[in-house]
């Protein structure tokens, strides 16, 4: 298993030290970030008002998707970019291919973990497609914009 | 009696296995097992996954489907039975 | 119409691309079929009884001469001639091979056509009225609010894996023609008190397993905030729908369970709490849209056309035609022409290649180049003058396709059943056959009146039994087909979901069956009064004893 991430937009595999995992039972237990680099393993059914005002203090949030047809955390991710503000690193863990990775790369996703060979055709995925229809928590522009900036720049 | 059904995966045609492994598109030429002896064909069958797109046990006697799901079986063995100019049925024996 | 412009058309070949990619992974057995399945689907390919099926997007019903042209191209070359129009305003292959589907899907982008979301847990094809643009009874087109739906719906990052399939229905007119209270969500556009426009909500309507009505969870929605509201409803499903277990993932489920007055809350704090202008599209882009469904260009016409009285007058199965088939235009001297795929004794919904050729012509001749596909497995032409609608009767009879009985008790719609699908129990087809041919080459069908019979071959109802004023179901028992009869469902604004009778007959015996019902009906009915208000006036249970009447005691 490696680690994928994307720095500078560029998919790499992670080169930094790995974070200390909480997971969100032993953060009920009292567990807290310290000195070091830490991450959150939140559960897809993990409602994330409970750990919200707690968020900034982690360096990663880990969402899982425990079978590729199961998309709750791809709202969570959105939820942690849009409402939460967060901006460290969103984590997707479990059955995580490449078809999908597009999808979790727009909702807020910048890390995969997956199987070293899979590389390449995550960086494949996360380049099938040049135009989109919505906003999300990625910077690309959906397409009614880049139609207005067509229409302005022909004016 | 049973036997290993499927679709091919290239274009879905209806497939039974036969006795030289390979696959038929004529029920009556699938090859029968005892249903003891069913379960470890069709686990070799379904691992032929660049072949087949999808395979299960049918249960079989004489060349035609027999069992509760006689019918569907018998439509796949032969075409929809609104449109007798299609599916096997409608298709010279090679 | 709408017309793809350079992104659009971007994102359809890339996604081809994509697919071409993920079939060939799926060939060298990079992918299982397990991987795979979810993948194809999301493309809209099934694999059916016989062959894999591609089930091809009509965004809300609406095709160009160009595109029906080109279905036909497919229909031949890569199909065995014939396609079959859907209860959800798709059209199904039901013979392409695998290995032949990223070119079909490239053939379809030619022509602004895509099969993406047509099947699988994400949002569908948006459906709508097919007379947008034409009905007498429209507010306005609801047409531009489809397919701003149909884009923000595309590859959207959030909603492509959840619970469940997603079904979106809008509609403009009083006369509810798409069913909106049947649908994961249905949109109605209405005029509010202040005389602006904007959306009742309704939510958790849906057929299938566990058949519901749908609440409205907003009256009123400004039309502007649309895209930001859909979304607030989408992720407190994809986050809040059941997962653990396949009929229960819908989105009616969830609303039936948290209550409509909860899940409404969830849905407005979601939407409060939300950006809302990050998501709604700007007014510009709405305008542009809205640009495409303009009005064409109508001539002034008187109301009444000479030529049509004297042809009625003349040829007495045109004048039966033309009063069964035809509906009200907007505009004078124009009519929306219905053309019935439910030639009596042929599968209800197929069309053949030269068919969709021969309406292609007449759609690009008579119609502004415009064609519908409706839910209940028929086409029209949405705009035809007065005076050419005998050329258009008289076309349509020499393709085949002349059956005068839109909305009568032949106009039966049907799933494929057991004859095609995958998950069928029983056939729908056959039965479909025997009983429109009984009630049309009996010649009572007129007298009859206003009857949809609809049809399933399975719980999963693409036949939408459960909203038939008669529905079927097809059932296995022990093998054999049974068929179940429910009475008294609609899908239209007075929407209700039919009650099951009793127990299931056979097929011989529930063509009879239903043959008795509408004995019955002529016998007790009052003036004027349809199948299903005499139905609703006299109750189930002497409908159910009408229904057994004679047949045996199983």
């Amino acid at each position: 298993m490696a680690t994928l991430k994307f720095t500078d937009g560029e998919l790499a595999p992670c080169r930094e030290d790995r974070a200390t995992e909480i997971t969100l039972a032993e953060w009920r237990e009292g567990a807290r970030p310290e000195a070091g680099r830490f991450a959150l393993a939140l559960p897809n059914d993990a409602a994330l008002d409970e750990v919200a005002h707690a968020l900034a203090r982690f360096d990663a949030i880990i969402l899982h998707f425990p079978t590729f047809k199961d998309g709750r955390a791809l709202s969570q991710a959105r939820l942690l970019r849009a409402r939460y503000g967060f901006a460290g690193e969103i984590r997707a863990r479990g059955e995580v291919l490449p078809d999908q990775a597009f999808f979790m790369a727009r909702a807020g996703f910048d890390a995969f973990e997956i199987d070293c060979e899979a590389i390449e055709s995550f960086r494949t995925a996360l380049s099938a497609f040049s135009c989109v229809y919505q906003r999300s928590s990625d910077d690309r522009a959906p397409v009614y914009a880049r139609r207005a900036a067509t229409r302005a720049a022909a004016a | 009696m049973k036997a290993v059904t499927g679709n091919l995966l290239s274009n879905g045609r209806v497939v039974y296995l036969a006795a030289d492994d390979h696959w038929t598109e004529r029920l009556e030429d699938a090859m029968l097992l005892d249903d003891a002896d069913a379960e470890p064909v069709l686990a070799a069958a379904k691992s032929r996954i660049r072949e087949i797109a999808n395979a299960y046990l049918i249960d079989a006697e004489n060349g035609a489907a027999t069992g509760q799901k006689a019918l569907r079986e018998t439509i796949r063995a032969s075409g929809p039975s609104v449109r007798k100019d299609l599916g096997k049925q409608a298709e010279p024996r090679s | 119409m709408y017309r793809y412009d350079e992104f659009d058309e971007t994102i359809v070949r890339e996604r081809i691309a994509e697919f071409r990619g993920q079939v060939a992974r799926r060939l060298s057995g990079a992918l299982t079929e397990d991987q795979f399945k979810p993948l194809r689907l999301m493309n809209g390919l099934y694999l059916q009884l016989h062959a894999y099926m591609l089930r091809v997007a009509i965004p809300y019903g609406t095709l160009s001469s160009r595109q029906m042209r080109r279905l036909a191209h497919i229909a031949r070359k890569y199909d065995k001639g014939y396609g079959h129009m859907t209860t959800r305003q798709n059209i199904q292959f039901n013979w392409p091979a695998l290995v032949d589907v990223p070119d079909i899907l490239e053939e379809l982008a030619d022509v602004e056509m895509h099969a993406i979301q047509t099947s699988g847990n994400c949002i569908r094809n948006v459906t709508s009225d097919q007379y947008a643009g034409a009905a007498a009874d429209e507010i306005e087109d609801p047409r531009p609010w489809c397919e701003i739906i149909r884009q923000w719906s595309t590859l959207h990052p959030e909603f492509s894996y959840l619970p469940r399939k997603f079904k979106i229905a809008v509609t403009a007119s009083a006369h509810d023609r798409a069913a909106v209270r049947v649908h994961d969500i249905g949109l109605r556009l209405h005029r509010n008190a202040e005389g602006k426009t904007g959306f009742e909500v309704i939510v958790g309507g849906g057929l299938g397993r566990t058949p519901m009505i749908g609440r409205t969870i907003r009256e009123f929605l400004p039309k502007e905030h649309l895209l930001s509201y859909l979304e607030a409803i989408m992720r407190v499903y994809n986050l809040h729908g059941r997962r653990d277990n396949i009929y229960k993932a819908r989105i009616k489920i969830l609303v039936h369970s948290e209550g409509a007055e909860s899940f409404r809350r969830a849905v407005e704090d979601e939407w409060s709490g939300s950006d809302k202008a990050a998501v709604d599209p700007p007014r510009e882009e709405i305008e542009r849209i809205r640009r495409y469904f303009a009005p064409p260009p109508f001539e002034k016409l008187e109301p009444e056309s000479a030529a049509f009285d004297k042809a009625r007058a003349a040829d007495a199965e045109f004048a039966r035609w033309a009063r069964v088939n035809a509906a009200p235009h907007k505009v004078p001297g124009y009519v929306i022409a219905n053309i019935s795929l439910k030639t009596p004794g042929a599968p209800p919904g197929d069309i053949s290649a030269a068919q969709m050729e021969a309406v292609a012509d007449l759609a690009e001749r008579y119609s502004f180049d415009e064609l519908r596909v409706t839910h209940e497995q028929n086409l029209c032409l949405p705009h035809v003058k007065k005076d050419d609608l005998y050329d258009v009767y008289r076309a349509l009879k020499a393709a085949g396709l002349g059956a005068a009985n839109i909305g009568l008790a032949s106009d039966i719609v049907a799933c494929p059943g057991l004859d095609y699908c995958d998950l069928a129990n029983a056939r729908s087809i056959p039965i479909a056959q025997r009983l429109a041919e009984r009630f049309a080459f009996s010649g009572e069908e007129d007298d009859i009146g206003d009857l949809r019979i609809k049809i399933s071959g399975c719980i999963n109802a693409c036949g939408h039994h459960h909203v038939g004023h008669i529905g079927v179901l097809g059932v296995d028992k022990k093998g054999e087909e049974f068929y179940q009869v429910t009475l008294g469902g609609s899908p239209g604004e007075d929407a209700a979901l039919g009650e099951i009778v009793g127990r299931g007959l056979s097929a011989d015996e529930v063509v009879d069956a239903v043959g008795r019902l509408v004995d019955f009906y002529k016998d007790h009915r009052r003036e004027g009064e349809r199948f299903l208000d005499a139905y609703r006036r006299i109750g189930l249970e002497r409908f159910k004893e009408a229904l057994y009447g004679d047949a045996e005691i199983h």
